[in-house]
């Protein structure tokens, strides 16, 4: 198990230096510097900014500095918000997105599941046909058509919850963010939920335990939902992904204040370091992430042998 | 030839595939026909009518936008955008796909073992940062938003060709152009690659709606189609900030998006249920 665990943390090096080399790479292909403006700055002024910025420097020995200050938390210096290193950007933001995301995926989780099993319990009934047409539309609608909708008709019409995150607080501002994310999630896990636990609750186990006169909750509870729950697991690395992804959408309709909001007005704003550093932040969290999950597959399943 | 009439004809007789495949098409061919019907174009301005509601004077059947320009023309032209970027970009990661995951299956050993490697290694990469990343750094056209979509889209696609070709490897017409002397790459262009179509047709309309999604994304954060042209994520985008004055310049481009989302989806799950019953992911 911890060899496992150590060769597969040794694994995700490759994946995150390819990620390091590319996307900076990328960012130094990129014609013109950051500092090209409309008003032309005189020469000297020019080097100055370079020198302070190190990129009068060979290629090489830029990414040997940038490296080093990575594996070491520093992203270097934010092009735009001058007084702030990327790091302290990344800092500052981060816990935002995460709460906003971990409690996305819980609702998607217990939502889902539950969606999902119902289904499958009922399959071919209504129910069945309901759970799954929402899922259906869930994975068809956009999460940047459904946010702003559910903006439209829950806070401007109907007036119940806050439309923006500044000027309200605690549960309330956090619930449509939490909504607009999850709903998502729940659509594509009551999927793989329902699929799943059709194909369990038709295995013989589950018949040797009806046989014997167990009640569907307790044949669901204690006999089908482990099985069935391994898709699911399996999807939490994509989840993640989608989650974070989603954020960035969230947080600029709603207005937050987190990584994602910072990494769009990056990436409209042409603030190289910003967008580069949290490109590979979000790439070796969602690498480590996976790599949890992966384990956490083989805690639940015994079939798994660690190679 | 009998067995694509018998295909032809399951296919017919799925619902889901038939409803959805029919609205798909008229979609399209709406949104290249119709235009052509109104007396607007999507880029004229009129400023003594902006943000007028949905109705039939002056053809404006969807309203104008807040720079008075007609929003029904200016959807159709987002349809006829959002439909080839993702149709492009699909082919983009078709061939990408195709020829990865065949050459991969193919060779097989080794090489095939590092290929597939290569692809988990991608996986678990957030891409959609990196695309964002992509149109940050270059000019932002046309041509770099089908070539990152697609080169997004091409690990399913390098994965389920890989898994067809290890088994149509061992086939015996494939056996005999090896022993008539056929080289390696034209034996993956043309004995591996005409029997995967089933196959890959079903997956690129899978990956229709995720390219769909990418680009609209893209063009949501304004990151992807520059003004004056649009897509459907533009449109919507532009219809969140006028949604409390506006609605339907949220509405009907949304509703479209996530109609034509829905029906590939549909599509896609149809025709997967046909090809291949027992085809795990």
């Amino acid at each position: 198990m911890a060899q496992y665990v150590l060769k597969r943390l040794l694994g995700a090096i490759p994946t995150l230096l390819f990620v390091v080399v590319l996307s900076f790479l990328l960012v130094h292909a990129a014609p013109g510097g950051p500092f090209d403006e409309e008003r032309v700055l005189p020469d000297a002024v020019a080097a100055n900014i370079e020198a302070y910025y190190h990129l009068d420097e060979s290629l090489p020995k830029q990414f040997v500095r940038y490296l080093s200050g990575v594996l070491q938390g520093d992203f270097g210096p934010s092009y735009r918000y001058r007084d702030h290193t990327v790091s302290e950007l990344i800092a500052d933001a981060f816990p935002l997105s995460i709460r906003l995301g971990v409690m996305a995926i819980i609702v998607g989780v217990v939502i889902g599941v539950g969606l999902g099993t119902l289904a499958a319990l009922k399959q071919n009934t209504v129910t069945d046909r309901v759970a799954m047409g929402f899922a259906m539309s869930g994975i068809s609608i956009p999460i940047f058509v459904i946010a702003p909708l559910l903006v439209l008709f829950l806070a401007v019409k109907l007036n119940w919850l806050p439309a923006g995150w500044s000027g309200s607080s605690g549960v309330s501002r956090m619930l449509l963010p939490v909504i607009a994310l999850a709903l998502p999630q729940i659509a594509y896990i009551s999927r793989l939920t329902r699929a799943s636990m059709i194909d369990v609750l038709g295995s013989g186990f589950i018949r040797t335990a009806r046989a014997q006169g167990l009640g569907t909750y307790a044949v669901v509870r204690y006999h089908a939902m482990k099985p069935a729950m391994l898709p699911v697991l399996s999807y939490m690395g994509p989840a993640i992904a989608s989650v974070l992804t989603g954020s960035v959408v969230v947080e600029q309709i709603f207005g937050i204040p987190g990584l994602g909001q910072f990494f769009v007005t990056g990436a409209l704003n042409r603030d190289y370091t910003l967008v580069l550093g949290i490109v590979i932040f979000y790439a070796a969290l969602i690498v480590l992430l996976n790599l949890i999950v992966d384990i956490l597959y083989g805690v639940i399943d015994p079939r798994v042998r660690y190679r | 030839m009998s067995a694509v009439l018998r295909l032809y004809r399951r296919i017919r007789r799925n619902r889901a595939v038939n409803v959805s495949g029919g609205i798909l098409a008229a979609i399209a061919v709406l949104a290249v026909l119709l235009p052509l019907v109104s007396q607007n174009n999507y880029l004229e301005t009129d400023f003594g009518r902006i943000l007028e509601a949905p109705g039939l004077a002056d053809m404006h059947w969807f309203g104008t936008d807040d720079l008075g320009r007609d929003l029904f023309v200016r959807t159709m032209m987002g349809i006829r955008v959002t439909l080839l970027v993702a149709i492009v970009a699909s082919i983009v990661s078709l061939v990408i796909g195709v020829l990865y995951g065949a050459f991969a299956g193919y060779v097989g050993g080794r090489v095939d073992a590092v290929m597939m490697r290569f692809v988990d290694a991608l996986y678990a990469m957030p891409f959609i940062f990196f695309v964002i990343l992509l149109m940050v750094v270059f000019e932002r056209n046309f041509l770099l938003i089908f070539v990152a979509i697609g080169a997004i889209n091409w690990l399913d696609m390098a994965r389920i060709v890989r898994g067809q070709t290890l088994s149509l490897r061992e086939r015996e017409f494939v056996e005999a152009a090896r022993l008539n002397g056929v080289s390696t790459a034209r034996i993956i262009l043309r004995h591996i690659a005409p029997n995967l179509m089933g196959v890959v047709i079903v997956y690129v309309t899978l990956t229709i709606p995720q390219a769909i999604l990418v680009e609209s994304f893209l063009s949501f954060l304004g990151l992807g189609i520059q003004e004056p042209q649009t897509s459907l994520g533009a449109l919507v985008n532009a219809g969140v900030n006028q949604m409390e004055s506006a609605p339907w310049m949220l509405l009907i481009p949304g509703g479209l998006l996530a109609l034509i989302l829905m029906c590939f989806n549909f599509l896609g799950d149809g025709l997967r249920d046909l090809f291949d019953a027992r085809q795990n992911r």
